[in-house]
């Protein structure tokens, strides 16, 4: 089986993978790094957020392959120990989540978000939400969330 | 999904060459259509060719009364181009709104393209703008191009390298997007081309994107939203599931070409 390499919240990583493999398998099975969720399985519902080379995309629709070398970021890789992201911490903060199995592709696509815009208008957060699904419907306070963590990270 | 090999290629040859060389051999482009097929277990490819890291194939030329937008390049790059913004905002515009951000991240103007989805949005913007395909063996010119769903005339080891898009005089394309997967129930783009009037309609037809010649007509004569919305189409050969029947689709027609003309002005 071919071995496939990355960087993932700054470790390097190596795993011998099947070329079928996604990304989000590699991730969960073989990294064991469960943080990043498998929804839908259809590219659809944005759980399975994660960042590569510092851009959101749907980690069950890649293959581990196609990241090769890549610089891979999980939600993992926020929290600095026990201090929360300020994004997380706005999603804690503001009830930000409900069951919160959505909640870490929510956090990371959020991310993807306010580095491109800093200062996001309620109507840009709930378009840049297009490919994040909440089946608790709880969009109200991840919008919120969202907003707050912008400002807080804004400083 | 099924076993397969993967590759990766240095060069748009050294990729057909592969793909050829292969015993069922396909390109990967930005896999936004292609890794969920797969993992429907609805193709079963032995080989996968993957494009990126080619660098030849990503980018956007200004020629001045045309635009060339290389095979590779992802919708958020169309999106954000300052070229494509100033030249042809359509098309930008019509980039913007393909799925979801991070399917834009990904998804490439070259794959949307071979891929020919009958309710993708570029098949529109290529027939309405009357751009020209760019392969590694030949041009193709839009009317030619498509081939009904989920068809082209893509050759086996056909391989589009860059999409050249006239500049029209003005365009616009307007989409009804299905509420969840955001394709296009009705996508029109409406465009003047040196005096030449195209319609374009995607997400509508059973044989995929095709052009409105009634609507053409009518706005021949008279560039403006009545005339567009005055064309009563005809719903047969049109797509009709749980989303919307014929006969609604045949409406919308009309309605998302007259908004796409007052968005053109």
């Amino acid at each position: 089986m071919p071995t496939v390499s990355m960087t993932v919240n700054g470790k390097s990583v190596s795993a011998e993978v099947e070329p079928r493999t996604l990304l989000v398998q590699y991730l969960r099975e073989s990294l064991g790094m469960t943080g990043t969720h498998v929804g839908c399985d259809t590219s659809q519902c944005g759980a399975c957020v994660v960042h590569v080379n510092g851009e959101s995309l749907k980690s069950c629709t890649m293959l581990a392959a196609q990241a090769e070398g890549a610089d891979v970021t999980t939600i993992e890789g926020l929290a600095n120990g026990d201090e929360l992201h300020p994004m997380q911490e706005a999603f804690r903060e503001n009830h930000g989540l409900q069951c919160g199995f959505c909640t870490p592709g929510m956090v990371m696509s959020a991310l993807d978000l306010v580095q491109k815009n800093s200062d996001p208008s309620e109507q840009e957060v709930r378009e840049w939400l297009e490919g994040n699904l909440c089946r608790c419907t709880g969009y109200h306070n991840i919008v919120k969330s969202i907003l707050a963590g912008a400002q807080a990270l804004k400083g | 999904m099924y076993q397969f090999n993967y590759q990766k290629a240095g060069s748009a040859d050294e990729a057909a060459s592969a793909v050829t060389a292969a015993e069922d051999g396909r390109f990967l482009a930005g896999g936004m259509t292609l890794i969920p097929t797969l993992k429907q277990r609805l193709a079963q490819p032995s080989d996968l060719v993957d494009l990126a890291g080619i660098s030849d194939l990503v980018g956007i030329e200004d020629g001045g009364d045309s635009i060339t937008i290389k095979g590779m390049t992802r919708h958020v790059d169309v999106a954000n181009s300052d070229v494509v913004q100033s030249k042809i905002p359509a098309l930008a515009s019509l980039a913007d709104n393909i799925g979801d951000p991070q399917v834009r991240n990904r998804g490439t103007i070259g794959g949307s393209l071979a891929n020919n989805d009958p309710a993708a949005d570029y098949p529109a913007a290529v027939l309405g703008l009357n751009a020209t395909v760019i392969t590694n063996t030949r041009e193709i010119a839009a009317e030619d191009y498509f081939d009904g769903m989920f068809t082209t005339v893509l050759e086996e080891g056909e391989l589009i390298t860059a999409v050249r898009f006239p500049v029209p005089e003005k365009a616009a394309y307007t989409k009804f997007p299905n509420p969840a997967s955001r394709y296009a129930l009705v996508g029109v783009m409406v465009a003047q081309t040196g005096g030449d009037t195209r319609v374009a309609v995607t997400g509508a037809g059973q044989d995929g994107v095709f052009r409105a010649g009634d609507i053409e007509s009518a706005l021949s004569g008279n560039w403006s939203a009545d005339a567009a919305k005055g064309v009563k189409m005809s719903d047969a050969d049109l797509n009709s599931d749980i989303h919307a029947s014929a006969e609604y689709r045949a409406h919308l027609i009309s309605v998302m070409a007259s908004r796409a003309v007052t968005a053109a002005g």
